[in-house]
């Protein structure tokens, strides 16, 4: 298990985006949200751990190959999707628009494709998490992700 | 105080389709439902509540109430009905007539220098983008006077980029919010809290400066935020008891009361009841299946919301990814944690394509659906139940807010 705090350094444009990128983008989220870095590894994925000044924690979770199968968040505010989304983005946000018939008021499942997306808490706390089902290393149990 | 107990024999029927017919109804489990709660009639600080179709006319287990708001320290007045109550959020938000709405009174705006302040309000699946406004709110007998609150308002100036990129959608119309607004009374007094107050990167932008159409950051003191009401009434302000009857099965529409004060008054007392402390997180915990989960409950939840179908067994709707739709009802139970007594909670899932196949019901005591890793003790989990939430930093005969009891 190896742990690192790295400074922030600053973003240098384009800030590539999370979900389905490489590892390498890590460090411009970091920047981005002016955050503190925490690197954990395990056999089949490596863990790195962001923090934000206003209390979110972001895990991006990356395969031994570097790329990222799932992000996950936590904190007293929403994360900035579009950013951990990237280019899945604009699925999820058509997919998050078609309330038919009665809807959930509450916790969010999105499920389109290979795309998981699930927003859950309140007010005040926040969690969620989003992956790539088939990008998820052979072994790994969905409930490791969080 | 008038107090109107419930019929002993309709909340045991509840409890016989759960799994623990003597520990739920024989009084085995801690005290938890071993009686029926009683259920405030009137008073100056009981608020009617019902359960029902809501202004929308499609809202299922949506709590919904009446309330006055006024120009503040004048006459000048308008009630409003169909405000969803909510204990997961904080301070009253009212959906503008533009946006659908009923709010058809002027509310003086507040300002920032030359800016107009606007509110980006994060919900889970939404958010609710418009101004920041004073009014006094009267709910019962009970006065907040001089409240922000929020005006949602789809013409007020653009939402900010930030606002966006959280990617739900806004919550701007009758038809998405379901509600003529929502009356926020959960565990705390403020919507942000201090980080809203700081500048630079420690401030999570909920509160900007709006001037023609461009909208930027801005600090936002205590005072100012969008405020719980409760928290300013001048008496019984530590917190809300929301009390509905026991359901079984669904229902048209379902009466209660919303009780204002936590043993301040005869027909709020604490009772025998459990206090379930909230971390710094806002949440509690629930055991289920042997492993522990954080947990909160929430009236603006309008189902059970719990974990996943591979840890419940329980079937996701093919049409409607944020129900369960198991093949037969199904009855479960977790354990709600404390630092004192747990409470065992037994309840019931059924499938939701059924339960919404009953077109004229609106009230469901079985209606479940995912939430991984969580449990979200959503407004099933108050029917037959008196829940108190108490607002942080409040004393009440139990202790300090934040904290749940039931």
């Amino acid at each position: 298990m190896v742990s690192a705090v790295v400074s922030a350094f600053l973003c240098t444009l384009p800030c590539y985006a999370a979900l389905g990128g490489d590892i390498s983008s890590v460090q411009d989220d970091q920047a981005r949200i002016n955050a503190s870095l925490r690197v954990t590894q395990t056999n089949a994925y490596s863990v790195h751990e962001l923090r934000s000044p206003t209390g979110v924690v972001v895990r991006e979770f990356a395969t031994s190959s570097g790329k990222i199968f799932a992000v996950t968040w936590h904190g007293p505010w929403p994360p900035d999707l579009q950013h951990l989304l990237g280019e899945h983005f604009a699925q999820f946000q058509q997919a998050v628009q078609s309330p038919n018939g009665r809807a959930a008021h509450g916790p969010l499942t999105i499920q389109q494709g290979n795309l998981v997306v699930e927003l859950g808490g309140h007010m005040r706390d926040f969690v969620g998490r989003a992956y790539l089902s088939d990008q998820v290393p052979a072994g790994v149990r969905a409930e490791e992700i969080h | 105080m008038i107090v109107a107990a419930r019929p002993p024999m309709l909340f045991c029927s509840v409890v016989l389709i759960g799994a623990a017919l003597i520990a739920s109804c024989g009084g085995g489990s801690a005290h938890n439902n071993s009686m029926p709660s009683p259920i405030a009639a009137s008073g100056s600080n009981v608020q009617p509540i019902v359960v029902n179709s809501g202004p929308a006319s499609n809202y299922a287990n949506g709590v919904f109430t009446t309330l006055t708001v006024c120009v503040p320290s004048t006459s000048t007045c308008q009630d409003i009905s169909g405000i969803l109550v909510d204990t997961g959020s904080y301070g009253l938000r009212l959906l503008s007539s533009a946006g659908g709405g009923a709010l058809t009174l002027s509310l003086p705006k507040q300002t920032s220098g030359s800016a107009t302040v606007g509110e980006c309000a994060p919900f889970v699946s939404g958010f609710t983008w418009g101004s920041v406004n004073s009014a006094d709110i009267k709910l019962s007998g009970e006065l907040a006077s001089n409240v922000p609150v929020q005006v949602i308002d789809p013409t007020f100036s653009a939402v900010p980029a930030d606002c966006k990129n959280s990617g739900v959608p806004a919550d701007d119309t009758l038809q998405t919010l379901g509600a003529n607004g929502i009356l926020g009374v959960g565990p705390y007094a403020q919507d942000c809290g201090t980080a809203c107050t700081q500048s630079g990167t420690n401030n999570p932008g909920l509160y900007y400066g709006c001037a023609g159409s461009t909208c930027q950051v801005i600090a936002e003191s205590l005072t100012q935020q969008v405020q719980n009401p409760v928290a300013l009434f001048p008496k019984d302000n530590n917190g809300v008891v929301i009390e509905l009857p026991a359901v079984s099965g669904s229902l048209p529409s379902l009466s209660g009361s919303m009780v204002f004060g936590i043993g301040t008054q005869s027909n709020n007392s604490v009772g025998s009841v459990t206090v379930f402390p909230l971390n710094s997180s806002g949440e509690f915990s629930t055991t289920f299946k042997g492993k522990t989960y954080p947990a909160f409950v929430d009236s603006g939840s309008n189902a059970l919301f719990f974990l996943d179908a591979a840890t419940t067994g329980l079937t996701v709707c093919t049409d409607n990814s944020g129900f369960y739709c198991p093949a037969s009802s199904t009855n479960l139970s977790a354990t709600t944690l404390s630092s004192g007594t747990n409470a065992n909670i037994s309840f019931t899932v059924a499938n939701a394509d059924t339960l919404f196949a009953n077109r004229g019901a609106f009230v469901f005591s079985t209606l479940g659906g995912p939430n991984a890793g969580t449990f979200d003790w959503g407004l099933p989990f108050f029917f037959g139940r008196n829940v108190y939430t108490a607002i942080e930093s409040r004393t009440t005969p139990v202790g300090s807010g934040p904290f749940w009891a039931y």
